[in-house]
Parts: structure tokens; C-alpha cells; sequence
């Protein structure tokens, strides 16, 4: 690299060449907490496809499964077919409004711990150390020349790195499709290209942006902490530096000596050493910062080492930030979480996720919808009745066969058939039969007299002849001519 | 006013510890805030895969034509290829539509639906220019929807006709029937009567004595004493609510006077079997086609006008 660099010029203003990250490991509460959501997000990623649901005969096993052949989300026993993807549109909703609710109390919680590339880039970054040792071990080990030790490193690095970035592409089409036996058909050759080509994608995504790209993909390429500063005010909870307590900075030594002359902070740089995206949080909130608050656990652990009260850097809003500036005392930081700004998003959260439940629950599994033929809109036939057409779609979504009784209500004198019978054997009722799980699309034709009002709108309805579960109807229009002939 | 660039290129700003680029706008001026260096490289590897893809791709526009391309591709030839394809996938319908006597299609429902759905795609492309997109027709041209047919309306008869076509000189097997021009035959007002005749038919007129008795010589022989029609010289139907050309006074006067002669191509030298079998599947699926019959199709073709009739006239 360093020839592209004489290349470009390494002083060229053109770019901006990253600065190495190399985080030191530390301990305290919230890095054990990162540590649990690492370990509960990672395993429910892995470990949800592989999980069994018997749905019967027609439907796969799968508790979690996204279709997209069969076009049906399997989500435990909720079965997802395209036309009610408002409830995917609702989770979509319910994602959005969380992400108000989480970021107005709490800043950026999921940059800190939740989000894909943090939790891979923490990952990536416990490899680094147990390849290379810690911080200072890695910053040695980048400026060596490369040798024997190095090339092996960085070969043992960078392989765990591919290991760790396929398993992650690999357990992505796991809910696509059915998990054992898609595993089974990967090693042997016979996948879809679609999954060997995701897993190569996302196995080069993961290796790049996982390992290398890291901090730069959150600075530069992600649209949230852009919005999420958006979604925050002055009294959302963001990892702060006490700066009236810690400034001026001197060390422990020079403060023996001149009691009164500085402040807290020692300025032992722990806090810049353990930050993941490398940044000074006694700068003050920037771009950079993804509130993991591994920084607080830094400057703690030397606060008391020195004996000094924690909190130098720690959780604290910006309106507890001018209190205290000005000598009052902070809100407590349960407090901080009730509002009404919170709580009204709580709020919204909470009645968009009951209306889901409460419709989920109403949701027949018989469902019918009518389209009325726009071409030809009527039909004279030559004994001078007038017949409309219908392309009606029944949608059996159980797992078993279904006879079902189309019946025209709510006009006079008329009679149907579809495609399988004829005029001789019409009435107004019409048998179908729908596979299971399937949607049925019948051709519905309806006859009735001339005499009438132009227009008239009618009902077509699906009695489940099987089982005494609800049906379901739709309304259509009947449509003569203006003026009978 | 901008500044020269390079003026204070050293100079730095305090807040930031970034240096200045020299231009400045109404007091605005402008830090160096540079690309990280990955993106530089991503936009220097963007040139790359441009320059390759015109080398791959046909590219510059020369006098009349343009470069070629290392690849060789062309939109012509991935067309083609496409076709190909659709072609194979197409292959096992056709080759089923072939092997089945076209009165047992509407038997097998899953190669009817197949059919239907094939045939509506080439009636877009063929017969949409006289029957209309809906398959509604127009005057002249029948509207496939309803259930009145000139020469029947089962698949075997549709069928027969996409296949030969009505009135087509150069064709033997054609469907071929002429109605004589009556201009001269008889008086018009004697014209006049057998058109109330017709009309009185299907109750739109008074009965007529001497249209009645014109029409018994002249017109019965192919339109059947009750004016019902005959499917053998697909004479139509004159008692029901449909007219080809339409049933008013005029009209039916013209008709009389000069006859009517509506031709329509025949498919089997333009289009493949398997295609034609498609075609009258869709116009069978429209809602007016008729049960086939055990026996050849014209011999039904009375039986089918008397179940009509059974239905009752308006």
C-alpha cells in the first residue's frame, strides 16, 4: 500500500487516510452488558432457523421461514400471505417508532449495542486481540516489518476474520429456506445460485466492513446517527463528559502538589484507548461517538484506582449538564427515561402493536376477493339476459382442502357458473373446491335479466361448506346496458 | 469574492485544528475536510470498471454503427437468447397441446388453463384488430363473449374456424356461405316487408303477412322457417337480441339488398397448431361457448339451437 500512497502523495489533501483503532479491552458494567446483548443477538441469529414448528403435511417445519417462492412468511404458528403484508409493513412501523422511543430516552443505545455492524465489528475486535494481544501489542505488531511472525498473525487474523464472515453469510439463507436440507444441498453442490451468490456477498460485506472498514462505515456510510441526532434532545441520555469536574487536567502527582489547580480528569487517556470508534469523548458529543459507554468503564475503573468518585465521564443529558454546571444535582436517571415525549411514543408503540394483535386474532382464513371484468363490462346474450363477468380469487389459508360455496346475494333472477360448468346447470350458488393453502381463481360468470337498474351492486359470498369457520364476502356491481334493447 | 486559492492554505482553524482551502463566500470559508481514503479509491476503482466496460460493452457511436465490444453482446442477440428461452420453457404446453385432439383440451383443466392463458397472449397480437381487446367485436365483427354463433360455438367448431377461416376464395376448406343480394330480386317495397318480417322475429315489429310469405320462399331455406338460423351456412340467427351488423330498419334494408359477406383469415398458414388450439381455448373460456358434442360438431349444431330455443326468447 505504501506505493499507492507515494503515488497519490501521502500529504495529498485528496483523501483523508484512516487512523488506526486498536481498542483496549476493559471491564465493567456496561461492557459485561455488551457482552450479553453480543451473545443474545448473535445466538438468535444463528440459532433461529434451526428451530422446528410442525404445521401438518402442507406447510414447512420451519418456525421462522421467509418463502419467497411460495411467496409466505412462516413466523411460529402465524402464517403471512402476500396480501396481508400490512402486518410486515406494521413490525416495519413498530421497528421505526421503537427506534424514536429507544433514541429519545436512552441516545443511541442501538448504535451502542445492537446494531449488526457494532455487534460484528466488537467480534472482529476480540479476534484482533486474541490473534495479536491487546492495544498496545497490535500498535507494535502494525509498525513491525513484515516477517515470519506477522504474515502468520495476519493469516490467522484474517482467516478467523472469513470463518466467522461466512457463517454469517451461511446462517442469512438459512431463513429462506428449509435449514437442514438447504445446508445439505449447499455442501452438495445443489443450492440455488440466488444463495450461493447472498453467501458470497455477504460473507465479502461482513469481511470488509467487519474487519476493516469497522468505525468508517458508521462515520461515513450510515444514514442514522445523522437522523438519530434528529431524534434526540436535551433530555435523552448520551455519554457525557463532566468537563467543569475534570478540567484542568493534571496528573495525580501535580495535584498532590498544587491542591485546588486541577481538576479530575488525569488525563491517563484510557477512555480515548478503549473507545471502539477511536474518538475523544472529552471533545464533546460527536458523530463518532456510539454510546457504548465503554469509556465510562475505563474512566471508573481509574477512578477508584486513584480514589477519586466515578462519573467523570458517564450517562447524563444535556439539560442535567447544565444543572450541574451550575451546581444543582442531576435527575436521577430513572427519571430521565419518564416523559412525555417518551411516553407517548411508548404509547403509539403499544396500540399499533395490540392492533396487530387484535387483527391477527379477527383474521378469517377463508378469504375472497371479486374483480368485476372492465372488458368486456357486460355481455348480451341472445335471449337478451345480460351477463357479467368475474374473476373471483378464494383463498384457502389452511392447511387442508376446503369446499367452498360461491353465492350470489342481492340480485333478482340471477344465476352463476365458472369455467367448469355451464349456463344449463347454473344457479345462484356455485361449488368450488380450493386446495390447501393455495389461492383458487375461478371465473365467475353471472347471469341476470335485462330488467334492472343500470347498475347494481350485489354481494358474492364464500361459505366454507367444510367446518363452521367464518367465510367471507365482497361486493361487486352488476352492469347493464344504459338502456334496454 | 473568492479568494485566490493557495492564499492561506497553511492557516488553521482554531476550533476545528483544520487547515483552510482558500476559498471563502460572504464570509463563509471552506475547511479541508478530505475523503477518507478508501472512498477515494472506490471512486478511482469506478473509472476502472468504466473504462473496462466500454472495452467489454459496445460503447462509442461511429458513423453507422458503433464498437463492438470485446464480449460481443448485443441487445439483438440477449433477445434472442431470451426468446430461446422462453421458447424451451414453452415447449413441454406445446408439445402437449399438440399431442390432444382439441374436443378432450377442456377436459384436462390444467393444460386448458395453460391454453387459455397462451391463447389470450396471441389474441392481443392477432385478433384484437376486428374483435377488439375485450373480444366484444364490433359491427361486422362478432362480439366472442356472447353465446350466439354463426357456424358454433363448441371448441371443435371455434376451432375449425381459426384454423380455415370464413370465406377465404384461395381456401377449399374454408367456411363458405353467400347470402344473394335481393337489389333487384324483389321490389323495395316488398324489401321493405320481409325486414318487418325479420323484425316482427324478435317482437320489434308488427307481424307482417307479406313479409312472412316473402320471407318463406326466399329466405327460409338457410334462415329456417322461424328465421333461427343454420349453422351449415352459418346463417344467423334472426329471432334473438344480437344482430352482426345490427337490427335496426336501415341496416337490416342494406343487408337484404346487398348482402353481407364478412371474411375472416384463415390462421393455419400464419400461426402454429399449437398456437391456433390456444386461441380457441381463450375464445372457448370467454362465457359463450358450447358443450362439445358426441357427434360431429355440425349434426349438433340444430340439437344446440333447440336447447337454445327451450331457454326462451325475451
Amino acid at each position: 500500500m505504501a506505493n499507492l500512497d507515494d503515488l497519490i502523495g501521502a500529504d495529498n489533501p485528496l483523501y483523508e487516510k484512516r487512523k488506526g483503532v486498536y481498542p483496549k479491552s476493559v471491564d465493567g458494567f456496561f461492557r459485561r452488558f455488551k457482552w450479553a446483548i453480543m451473545a443474545v443477538t448473535l445466538a438468535i441469529y444463528y440459532v433461529t432457523p434451526w428451530i422446528r414448528w410442525d404445521r401438518g403435511p402442507h406447510a414447512p417445519d420451519q418456525a421462522v421461514l421467509v418463502d419467497l417462492a411460495n411467496r409466505r412468511f412462516y413466523m411460529f404458528n402465524i402464517e403471512i400471505w402476500p396480501h396481508e403484508f400490512y402486518y410486515v409493513a406494521g413490525l416495519l412501523v413498530m421497528a421505526g417508532i421503537g427506534l424514536f422511543l429507544v433514541t429519545s430516552a436512552v441516545g443511541r443505545a442501538w448504535c451502542g449495542y445492537a446494531c449488526p455492524q457494532t455487534v460484528w465489528t466488537d467480534l472482529f475486535q476480540h479476534v484482533d486481540r486474541f490473534v495479536d494481544g491487546d492495544r498496545n501489542a497490535q500498535i507494535r505488531l502494525e509498525k513491525a516489518p513484515w516477517g515470519p511472525e506477522k504474515i502468520f498473525k495476519r493469516l490467522a487474523k484474517w482467516s478467523i476474520y472469513l470463518f466467522i464472515a461466512f457463517w454469517t453469510g451461511g446462517a442469512w439463507i438459512m431463513y429462506f429456506a428449509d435449514a437442514p436440507t438447504l445446508t445439505v444441498d449447499f455442501w452438495t453442490g445443489q443450492a440455488a445460485p440466488v444463495a450461493y451468490a447472498t453467501v458470497g456477498v455477504l460473507t465479502a460485506t461482513t469481511f470488509i466492513f467487519g474487519g476493516f472498514m469497522r468505525e468508517q462505515v458508521c462515520v461515513y456510510m450510515c444514514p442514522w446517527p445523522r437522523i438519530q441526532t434528529a431524534m434526540m434532545d436535551e433530555k435523552s441520555l448520551i455519554v457525557t463528559y463532566r468537563e467543569w469536574r475534570g478540567e484542568p487536567r493534571g496528573s495525580v502527582k501535580k495535584a498532590e502538589t498544587q491542591p485546588g489547580a486541577f481538576g479530575d480528569c488525569i488525563d491517563c487517556n484510557q477512555c480515548v484507548a478503549v473507545c471502539p470508534t477511536g474518538i475523544d469523548i472529552r471533545e464533546g458529543p460527536q458523530i463518532g461517538c456510539i454510546t457504548c459507554a465503554l469509556c465510562i468503564d475505563a474512566c471508573d475503573s481509574v477512578m477508584e484506582q486513584i480514589g477519586r468518585p466515578r462519573g467523570l465521564i458517564d450517562y447524563l443529558t444535556l439539560d442535567d449538564v447544565a444543572t450541574e454546571k451550575a451546581g444543582g444535582t442531576a435527575h436521577p436517571t430513572l427519571k430521565t427515561l419518564f416523559r412525555p415525549r417518551t411516553l407517548v411514543y411508548f404509547g403509539i408503540w403499544c396500540l399499533i402493536g395490540l392492533a396487530m394483535l387484535f387483527t391477527l386474532g379477527q383474521r378469517t382464513r377463508l378469504d375472497l376477493t371479486v374483480q368485476h371484468d372492465r372488458n368486456p363490462l357486460y355481455v348480451q346474450l341472445s335471449d337478451g339476459s345480460i351477463r357479467n363477468n368475474y374473476t373471483v380469487k378464494v383463498r384457502n389459508m389452511e392447511t387442508r382442502q376446503r369446499e367452498v360455496e360461491l353465492v350470489v346475494k342481492g340480485l333478482p333472477g340471477a344465476v352463476a357458473w365458472t369455467s367448469t360448468g355451464t349456463r344449463e346447470t347454473a344457479t345462484d350458488r356455485v361449488k368450488v373446491s380450493v386446495a390447501p393453502d393455495t389461492v383458487q381463481k375461478v371465473r365467475l360468470f353471472v347471469v341476470a335479466p335485462t330488467e334492472g337498474s343500470a347498475r347494481t351492486d350485489f354481494e358474492i359470498q364464500a361459505v366454507a361448506l367444510t367446518g363452521n369457520e367464518r367465510g367471507d364476502s365482497d361486493s361487486v356491481r352488476f352492469e347493464r346496458p344504459e338502456t334496454g334493447q | 469574492m473568492a479568494k485566490k486559492p493557495g492564499d492561506d492554505t497553511q492557516r488553521i482553524d482554531q476550533p476545528t485544528g483544520t487547515a483552510f482551502v482558500g476559498h471563502e463566500w460572504d464570509g463563509i470559508e471552506e475547511l479541508n475536510t478530505p475523503l477518507p481514503r478508501w472512498w477515494l479509491w472506490t471512486f478511482y476503482l469506478t473509472i476502472i470498471w468504466a473504462l473496462a466496460y466500454v472495452i467489454m460493452y459496445p460503447a462509442w457511436p461511429l458513423v453507422d454503427s458503433a464498437t463492438k465490444g470485446m464480449l460481443g453482446w448485443t441487445s439483438r442477440g440477449q433477445l434472442a437468447a431470451e426468446m430461446q428461452a422462453a421458447d424451451v420453457k414453452r415447449a413441454p404446453l406445446v408439445n402437449a397441446l399438440a399431442a390432444i385432439p382439441v374436443e378432450q383440451l377442456v377436459a384436462d383443466q390444467k393444460l386448458y388453463q395453460g391454453a387459455v392463458a397462451g391463447g389470450a397472449a396471441a389474441f392481443k397480437v392477432h385478433c384484437v384488430q376486428c374483435h377488439g381487446s375485450g373480444a366484444i367485436g364490433s359491427k361486422g365483427y362478432p362480439n366472442l363473449n356472447d353465446d350466439d354463433w354463426l357456424w358454433g360455438g363448441d371448441i371443435a367448431a371455434i376451432h375449425y374456424t381459426l384454423t380455415h377461416g370464413i370465406r377465404n376464395p384461395d381456401h377449399p376448406e374454408t367456411r363458405v356461405s353467400a347470402m344473394p343480394a335481393f337489389d333487384g330480386v324483389l321490389t323495395p317495397s316488398e324489401i321493405a316487408s320481409v325486414v318487418g318480417h325479420v323484425q316482427s322475429l324478435s317482437g320489434k315489429a308488427k307481424p307482417n303477412a307479406k313479409g312472412a310469405e316473402l320471407f318463406a320462399t326466399n329466405c327460409a331455406s338457410c334462415h329456417g322457417a322461424d328465421g333461427k338460423g343454420l349453422r351449415e351456412f352459418g346463417a344467423p340467427n334472426l329471432a334473438d337480441g344480437i344482430w352482426l351488423y345490427g337490427g335496426d330498419k336501415a341496416t337490416l334494408t342494406e343487408t337484404v339488398k346487398y348482402s353481407r359477406q364478412g371474411v375472416m383469415p384463415r390462421w393455419n398458414d400464419k400461426l402454429d397448431a399449437a398456437t391456433i388450439k390456444m386461441l380457441a381455448a381463450y375464445v372457448y373460456s370467454l362465457g359463450g361457448g358450447e358443450a362439445t358434442p358426441a357427434a360431429a360438431a355440425p349434426a349438433a349444431a340444430p340439437a344446440t339451437m333447440e336447447a337454445k330455443a327451450a331457454n326462451g326468447q325475451p
